[in-house]
């Protein structure tokens, strides 16, 4: 064994091809946080530019650059025969028997590897789509009844349990913090206000319990009754904020992060007063509220999922949401 | 000139007895070639001063082959639906013969499948295994140990008791804050926009078809590597240093592992 064979290396020295290519990857991706319309065009075309040079340089030996070779020439020297004239000869390769142009054995290999082509796209891509779409269409929004609004007293909170599907049971069981906040003219008529916040957690969606005594040590009775949705419960409850189990998460009352991982507020629901009952309607995302009770302010964004930032640079990583509702 | 005595009858007899023992074997590898490829298998040349350490890829092996068996007979009694998974869980445990011993091996014989998966992976490293021309291995390795977890996190869902469920959904939420796709990751684990019941019917079909086939091709393609390429000494070997001459053939005349000069290129069981 020779060491000095150690030390050569095995593949060819790079060239600019993949130098660039890096380069050009590197310019698109900080040009997604910079100036995605101009950083990362700018990138991506560098990207391709030296993906084509790499594929180039790759593919060099493969494509087989043509070598000129000389023809070997020989004096006719004395004692050789004349040379025969070009025509006269046997042909070197006898002419292809008619028909055989394209054998048969070559028409056979590429309609089984076509055919079996054919045949893997049409099981493949129903069978893709059956594993992956269902997840994504028919997405069914849920309207959840929580009963007449003359059972929730002004300015007290409650532990809402409530089945979001009641054909999933208990498996679909949510909660939600709801408080009355009385009558407000904000919007120039008069209108009930209602603060539900949603208990899933916006760093991981662990649920977030409320941070003060519940029902009977507050002397007052838990509200149970049967709607549309199956059981509900509004529970009483005195919090001083809100935490999570899990990671230790903590809120304010209305939602706002005070400590903890969590990248925005938590989460809240749309409602409606329908004959003079409240009814649950789609989340949206909080990133933080100002003001509080029916004064509130809610910066309000689409509902994302835990842990997604919805303001600040980060929320560039989450340009697209699936469908839902 | 050795005249040859007639053998006894003991010594026809026993010839007769072997070749009867051998008959269902040879009869197997007339037709088939499976004798000699266990055999080639089975007993490869490896370097003198392997080490114990070198075990622990077989270790692992063993380890998924109980994990495969095991989860096979779960599988039996299992019921992949919200209301009757955690019940057929406690029927294993406290009800079916032998239950508690195969759902236990399956429980922790699954820590056991990752930790030797992680030891033996720092052997490889420690030992400079995973350096030409194995380097392809390692990256099937690094394939294996991605779907090892994968198994864990879908497995650690199906009891469907309160930490399965809560750990299941702050797994899930993690992969849903990967950049851009990772809300759609998210969904398609969940089966939808909420977990339920598909979810746990996805994690179970990903948990015990989709990702072992995965492991049982990979690791056909792991040992196929490892057969082609053969073992590597530990770093300390003398002999893969060129100190020891190896059958008597001094350093100066033993090529490489797979460079020129080293015949049919292959190095089974070669010096490396």
């Amino acid at each position: 064994m020779d060491p000095v064979e150690h030390d050569q290396p095995h593949l060819p020295a790079p060239t600019v091809g993949p130098v660039g290519f890096a380069l050009g990857v590197v310019v698109a991706l900080v040009g997604l946080i910079i100036n995605p319309l101009w950083i990362s065009s700018i990138g991506g075309a560098i990207t391709v530019i030296f993906a084509f040079v790499w594929a180039r340089e790759a593919t060099a030996e493969m494509r087989g650059r043509h070598v000129a070779v000389e023809p070997e020439m020989r004096e006719a020297g004395v004692g050789d025969a004349p040379a025969l004239p070009a025509t006269a000869g046997e042909a070197a390769m006898p002419p292809p028997e008619p028909g055989e142009r394209f054998p048969r054995s070559k028409f056979l290999e590429a309609s089984t590897l076509g055919l079996g082509a054919v045949i893997g796209g049409v099981v493949t891509v129903p069978v893709a789509g059956f594993a992956v779409l269902p997840a994504f269409l028919g997405q069914k929004r849920h309207s959840v009844d929580l009963g007449p609004i003359t059972d929730l007293t002004e300015g007290q909170w409650y532990v809402a349990t409530f089945q979001l599907d009641p054909k999933e049971g208990e498996t679909s069981r949510r909660t939600a913090f709801v408080r009355n906040n009385g009558v407000t003219t904000a919007r120039g008529k008069q209108e009930p206000s209602f603060t539900i916040i949603s208990n899933r957690c916006a760093h991981l969606g662990c649920p977030v319990q409320a941070n003060g005594p519940t029902g009977s040590i507050l002397g007052m009775k838990t509200i149970s009754e049967t709607t549309a949705n199956g059981p509900v419960k509004l529970e009483p409850v005195v919090p001083a904020g809100f935490g999570c189990p899990c990671h230790g998460g903590q809120y304010d009352t209305e939602g706002n992060r005070t400590a903890g991982p969590p990248v925005r507020g938590l989460d809240r629901y749309d409602f409606e007063i329908n004959n003079g009952r409240l009814v649950l309607l789609s989340e949206y995302s909080v990133a933080k509220v100002d003001g509080s009770g029916a004064q509130a302010k809610i910066h309000k964004y689409k509902f994302a999922g835990p842990g997604e930032h919805v303001t600040g640079v980060e929320q560039i990583l989450y340009p697209l949401q699936p469908p839902h509702h | 000139m050795i005249t040859r005595r007639p053998p006894s009858r003991a010594q026809i007899r026993r010839e007769r007895m072997q070749a009867a023992a051998n008959f269902p074997l040879d009869w197997l590898e007339e037709r088939s070639g499976l004798v000699g490829g266990i055999r080639y298998f089975l007993f490869r040349k490896v370097p003198s001063d392997t080490n114990w350490m070198q075990t622990l890829g077989s270790a692992t092996l063993t380890a998924f082959i109980v994990q495969a068996v095991t989860g096979v007979i779960l599988a039996m009694y299992y019921k992949p639906t919200p209301e009757a998974a955690y019940s057929s869980i406690q029927n294993i445990t406290d009800h079916v013969t032998m239950g508690w011993l195969v759902r236990g091996m399956h429980k922790w014989g699954a820590s056991v499948f990752i930790i030797l998966m992680f030891l033996h992976m720092g052997r490889v490293f420690l030992f400079g295994s995973y350096k030409y021309p194995r380097e392809l291995n390692w990256i099937v390795g690094v394939l294996l140990l991605a779907m090892g977890m994968l198994e864990g996190f879908t497995g650690y869902l199906l009891p469907w008791d309160q930490t399965a469920y809560w750990a299941s959904v702050v797994g899930i939420n993690l992969n849903g804050t990967a950049p851009f796709l990772g809300p759609f990751l998210a969904q398609f684990l969940r089966g939808g926009q909420e977990i339920g019941a598909d979810t746990l019917t996805h994690f179970y079909s990903l948990h015990m078809l989709v990702i072992p086939g995965a492991i049982g091709g990979l690791i056909a393609l792991h040992l196929y590597l490892i057969i082609r390429l053969g073992v590597t000494s530990p770093p300390w070997s003398k002999e893969a240093a060129g100190e020891v001459p190896v059958d008597g053939v001094p350093r100066e005349l033993r090529a490489g592992l797979t460079r020129a000069g080293d015949g049919d290129g292959r190095g089974n069981g070669g010096p490396a």
